[in-house]
């Protein structure tokens, strides 16, 4: 049993940590509250004034607002389905008895630790330069003409890149959760001659369900907030600008702070809504 | 019967996960490839992949014109300062979680995940302004803060996880046996923790190093660390391909050997101990 003073040590030793994290999310959090109902242009005039809901109402019915929407919307549910698709096809894959296992298994997760900026710079130049491009060479090489990739299917090339980032995170996870996978339950269902799909259907995909929950729900976290992949290919042209470069333009470029704010606010509700969902998970597994 | 696996099938299995392997690891090794090129031979047309003259010519290149170095540097300080300042705060919070349970210690964990979860973008600003502020604004000093703050989370989780694998008996023992506090943390439970903790500090690690929202907003030609460096390459003029690839090269090494050692912690830290 935990004695009175060693609880008390125990909440003196967390206190740093809670308050840490306190700060850090209230003081941001409330002073972008205040700006979103403010009136404020840093670079021309400053903050001018009460400004009601005006800038909520002005976010949301600017024509970029919809666009942004539907393309945060299709990049994170785009990467997802990739990312989950082929991230449990691997996982299956690698959990196969097969020579040099640790190695395969050490490319396919090599990219996780590429930076953003390298990650995106790379493609963009060294494979989807429609000259001098890896793909064009590939292109050409049959007959076809070289695709201008990040500006004629921008959003295609954007979640081609942060596909290729996030895979081997989706299979990582994917594969952890196929190795717990009970064995003799398998061999007993391949013994009573239920086919290779029947069992990856009935027995597998179960199994993975919550590691496949697990895995939508922390990328969609990081999804909704890719900053880098955009910022150094398109700069949110040709489509894709997405809400989270939407509200970086509207505060660093053009310095229309409390619009901006606004932005974040309803950003943060829509994280929010995710979060909350995974928390039950995550919740639930503390139990365990 | 037991089901013997066939070589062939072996066989098989090697070779279709090795070709999805170089699939995906390609983007990787061309660049490091191509980072040994003339420029010429970078564009060259077809590509050459292995028989072209090597030469080690663009590291010294992009080292005279961008400081490599420096952005190194501010690289190191700040992955290594904000895992340090991150580490040696949620070590006694995770170990009190761990250790002396109540009933608001779930919550708090909850809680503390959640902040994990408030998007960057919707504090960027008063981020932005309280830097200005404080002169913290292109200053490693704020990026170590920042960087520390958005992994924290994550660093209590994984050393919470961590922790509660500790069998608790141990620490009754030494109880008994009259160990103070300080003692039961210096000769029983460290031990024990190492290995968790340097998991945890080698995550952090990395996940600082390829931080690239912070790093890329709040800092200029003075604090950038090497994802500023690289992104200053967006929009380069001439031919750049093998220099590009020299300067990524250079900015990834460190942190993809350092993560081929952490393949395990990346789960766990990652989801939360949600998925083990």
């Amino acid at each position: 049993m935990a004695t009175r003073h060693s609880r008390s040590a125990a909440r003196i030793m967390m206190a740093p940590a809670v308050i840490l994290l306190l700060g850090w999310m209230l003081v941001p959090l409330t002073m972008t509250l205040w700006f979103s109902f403010r009136k404020f242009l840093p670079l021309r005039g400053g903050d001018l004034g009460w400004a009601g809901l005006e800038n909520y109402v002005r976010f949301v019915s600017s024509s970029s607002f919809w666009p942004s929407v539907q393309a945060t919307l299709t990049i994170v549910g785009g990467v997802l389905v990739v990312t989950v698709i082929l991230g449990v096809l691997l996982a299956l894959l690698l959990d196969q008895p097969m020579w040099g296992q640790g190695m395969v298994r050490v490319l396919v997760i090599a990219p996780f630790f590429v930076m953003p900026t390298v990650s995106a710079l790379v493609w963009k130049n060294m494979f989807m330069d429609p000259v001098n491009g890896i793909l064009a060479h590939i292109w050409k090489f049959f007959g076809a003409t070289p695709v201008e990739w990040l500006s004629q299917a921008s959003m295609q090339s954007i979640i081609l890149i942060v596909s290729w980032q996030w895979l081997p995170f989706a299979t990582l996870i994917l594969l952890t959760a196929v190795q717990s996978l009970d064995r003799e339950q398998l061999e007993a269902a391949e013994m009573d001659g239920a086919p290779s799909l029947k069992r990856f259907w009935f027995i597998i995909l179960p199994h993975l369900s919550r590691a496949i929950t697990v895995v939508i729900l922390i990328q969609t976290i990081f999804l909704l907030s890719i900053f880098a992949e955009i910022f150094v290919t398109t700069q949110g042209s040709f489509g894709t600008k997405t809400l989270t470069y939407l509200i970086f333009q509207r505060v660093l470029e053009s310095q229309n702070v409390g619009l901006g704010s606004a932005g974040g606010v309803y950003a943060i509700i829509l994280a929010n809504i995710v979060a909350l969902f995974l928390m039950r998970i995550v919740g639930r597994s503390l139990d365990a | 019967m037991a089901r013997a696996v066939t070589s062939r099938r072996k066989a098989l299995n090697t070779m279709i996960a090795w070709a999805v392997g170089l699939v995906i690891f390609f983007p990787i090794l061309w660049t490091i490839l191509t980072s040994f090129k003339s420029e010429a031979q970078a564009i060259s047309d077809p590509p050459l992949f292995l028989f072209f003259d090597w030469t080690i010519e663009n590291y010294g290149v992009v080292q005279d014109r961008s400081d490599y170095m420096r952005y190194l540097w501010n690289s190191v300080i700040i992955a290594g300062g904000s895992t340090l300042l991150g580490v040696v705060v949620a070590v006694p919070a995770a170990w009190s979680m761990a250790f002396v349970p109540s009933k608001r210690t779930k919550d708090i964990l909850l809680w503390m995940l959640s902040t994990k979860m408030l998007p960057a973008v919707g504090v960027l600003y008063p981020i932005y302004l309280l830097f200005i502020e404080l002169g913290l604004l292109d200053t490693r000093t704020g990026l170590v803060i920042v960087l520390m703050l958005i992994n924290l989370p994550i660093i209590v989780w994984m050393l919470y996880t961590y922790f509660k694998e500790i069998p608790v008996d141990i620490l009754e023992a030494a109880r008994m046996d009259g160990a103070t506090l300080r003692g039961e943390i210096l000769h029983v439970l460290m031990p024990m923790a190492v290995p968790g903790i340097a998991s945890t500090i080698l995550l952090s690690l990395i996940l600082a190093w390829n931080e690239a929202f912070w790093t890329l907003n709040l800092t200029a030609a003075k604090a950038g660390p090497l994802t500023a460096f690289i992104a200053s390459y967006s929009s380069p003029e001439g031919l750049f391909f093998a220099k590009l690839s020299a300067a990524s090269t250079m900015a990834i090494a460190p942190i993809l050997i350092l993560g081929w050692f952490s393949q395990k912690q990346l789960v766990r830290g990652l989801t939360f101990g949600a998925v083990k």
